[in-house]
């Protein structure tokens, strides 16, 4: 795009500016048109598991709940509590909107098509969402109050435990693909026996996929793993002192973050732009659309899951990232790259 | 122009953040300060080309270490009054710290302005098309592939020692055996008593 705008005399650090602002734009504004629908599409697949009709009063369907709810949001009164700490309590929720927004520069949704094709794009995805705990950190302390403070302690352990898990995960892809860059890895995923495409359909791969599944409904404080936000121990967690639009900002924060972690499995293990079977007319569909059905699976095993799983206890979360999840990711680290040797570069060395 | 100005962005926002972090009064603003810095600092490294060292330094300072460092900080319960009552003594102390710094600053001022320092060229530059992941990787598992592997028995040791120092078995905690709980069998756990009215159960 930065050819095109150099093509009407612009310079090219200006047209480089603008073309990035223009790319900014076009993946942030349909991200939060996404992020509405799929609250709507959480309630409703929570509704059919809980034999309930679901948000079906406002639009055909119930589809325009979401804009409503954000209607009355906006509309809210934001309070801040006198003990608080004003700078902080309000720069939280701000924090954890734009780490999730941020995230997304590195997806590539086609071939090619993608905001900052950096080959340090998986590290980059990784820092960015070790940043998302400072969010609730933050909040929880400026409430300066009890149960967010609780939340905020829950997170920031449970979110560094189960970081370290997905880290092994990651290195396992990355060791595959030989890569850290997203296009690469996504390309890498071609041809499995000939004819699928998906990093899951390899057998030392596909225990990482269901792992990565399991760690990303943590790091994201999805049910079963939403202690820091427990209604009934916590009442509503960090979020508990917020109102208004800074409420608003930390749900939309919160989906944001649950459709990256879609996509990432998607990326990472099921191929992510490139159809699910390697046949030529498959080809035909646009790569964006098979991302795009890839989250929607991944996303509806998200609500399946929180619809039909009870809450864990905290020390069974903390059992389960540090001595479930780490050692066997530990251990499929030293398999793949055993395997590597073995197969792909032990003729080199 | 975009490098220029995001250089002098990222520097004056670190220098700033790292003043604030020694002037704040709260200790939890001065992690959070200690934060923005870091976060600067990677941007910075970001601009002279090696983003990996750069992604690490977000993940491990800013994502681990300032996260404990915030932990520990809002856990205290620090009085203000108290901290600032020990300023005069420590004075001399610290600026005698500082003073070291300076000079190391001034001193690596002058080797730079005395001309072209020989250790580096004993790092021969990589091409431009090796991206700094495998540059490092390169160097790293081959000719300092002792010394790295030194690093790591060195942390885990310390890590072993923080464990030993500081654990200490506690009698009589009830922990959950997850396999004993999925071998239980409904045979097992319920039983079935069939008992006349008035009498107390046995088991």
């Amino acid at each position: 795009m930065t050819a095109f705008f150099q093509s009407f005399g612009i310079p090219f650090e200006a047209a480089w500016l603008l073309s990035t602002i223009i790319g900014i734009l076009v993946i942030a504004l349909p991200l939060m048109l996404a992020v509405a629908m799929i609250i709507y599409a959480d309630r409703k697949i929570w509704a059919a598991m809980a034999l309930r009709r679901g948000p079906n009063v406002v639009g055909p369907f119930g589809l325009l709940q979401s804009f409503a709810d954000g209607l009355k949001v906006f509309l809210q009164e934001t309070i801040i509590p006198s003990a608080a700490n004003k700078g902080l309590f309000l720069i939280a929720p701000i924090i954890t909107f734009t780490v999730a927004l941020m995230a997304w520069a590195v997806v590539p949704f086609g071939a090619g098509v993608v905001l900052a094709n950096i080959n340090v794009g998986l590290l980059y995805i990784l820092a960015i969402s070790s940043l998302g705990v400072y969010g609730v950190v933050i909040a929880g302390w400026a409430s300066n109050s009890k149960y967010p403070f609780f939340s905020a302690m829950r997170a920031s352990a449970q979110m560094i435990s189960y970081e370290v898990s997905i880290g092994f995960i990651l290195i396992c892809v990355v060791l595959w693909a030989g890569s850290f860059n997203l296009s690469v890895i996504v390309e890498s995923q071609r041809g499995y026996y000939g004819f699928l495409n998906g990093n899951g359909f390899n057998p030392l791969l596909f225990p990482m996929a269901v792992m990565f599944l399991i760690s990303a409904m943590a790091e994201t404080a999805r049910a079963p793993f939403d202690l820091t936000e427990a209604e009934s121990e916590l009442v509503a967690g960090y979020q508990t002192e917020y109102s208004s639009m800074a409420f608003a900002l930390y749900w939309l924060g919160e989906y944001a973050n649950v459709i990256l972690m879609c996509a990432l499995n998607a990326i990472l293990f099921w191929g992510g732009y490139l159809p699910p079977v390697d046949w030529a007319p498959l080809y035909l569909v646009p790569g964006i659309i098979w991302l795009f059905i890839k989250i929607l699976v991944f996303f509806f095993i998200f609500s399946w899951v929180k619809a039909t799983v009870p809450r864990y206890r905290y020390d069974q979360l903390m059992r389960l990232g540090w001595k479930v999840f780490l050692p066997t990711s530990l251990f499929f680290v030293f398999l793949v790259s055993g395997f590597l040797m073995l197969t792909r570069y032990g003729a080199a060395s | 122009m975009i490098q220029v100005f995001a250089f002098y962005l990222f520097a004056a926002l670190m220098l700033m953040a790292g003043a604030l972090t020694i002037f704040a009064r709260n200790p939890v603003h001065s992690v959070l300060w200690l934060i923005v810095a870091f976060f600067n600092a990677a941007g910075l490294m970001v601009l002279v080309g090696a983003e990996f060292i750069a992604m690490l330094l977000v993940i491990v300072y800013v994502g681990a270490v300032a996260v404990l460092f915030l932990f520990v900080v809002m856990m205290l319960n620090i009085d203000f009054a108290e901290l600032r009552a020990g300023f005069v003594s420590y004075l001399p102390f610290g600026m005698l710290i500082a003073l070291g710094l300076l000079a190391e600053i001034l001193l690596g001022l002058g080797v730079w302005k005395a001309g072209p320092v020989q250790l580096s060229l004993r790092a021969a530059p990589t091409p431009a098309d090796v991206p700094n992941i495998e540059a490092i990787g390169a160097l790293l598992y081959t000719r300092y592939i002792f010394l790295f592997e030194m690093a790591g028995i060195v942390l885990l040791v310390a890590m072993i020692g923080a464990i030993v120092l500081t654990h200490r078995a506690r009698g009589g905690v009830k922990s959950q055996n997850i396999d004993k709980q999925n071998r239980r069998r409904p045979g097992e756990a319920v039983v079935n008593v069939n008992q006349p009215i008035g009498q107390g159960v046995e088991l």
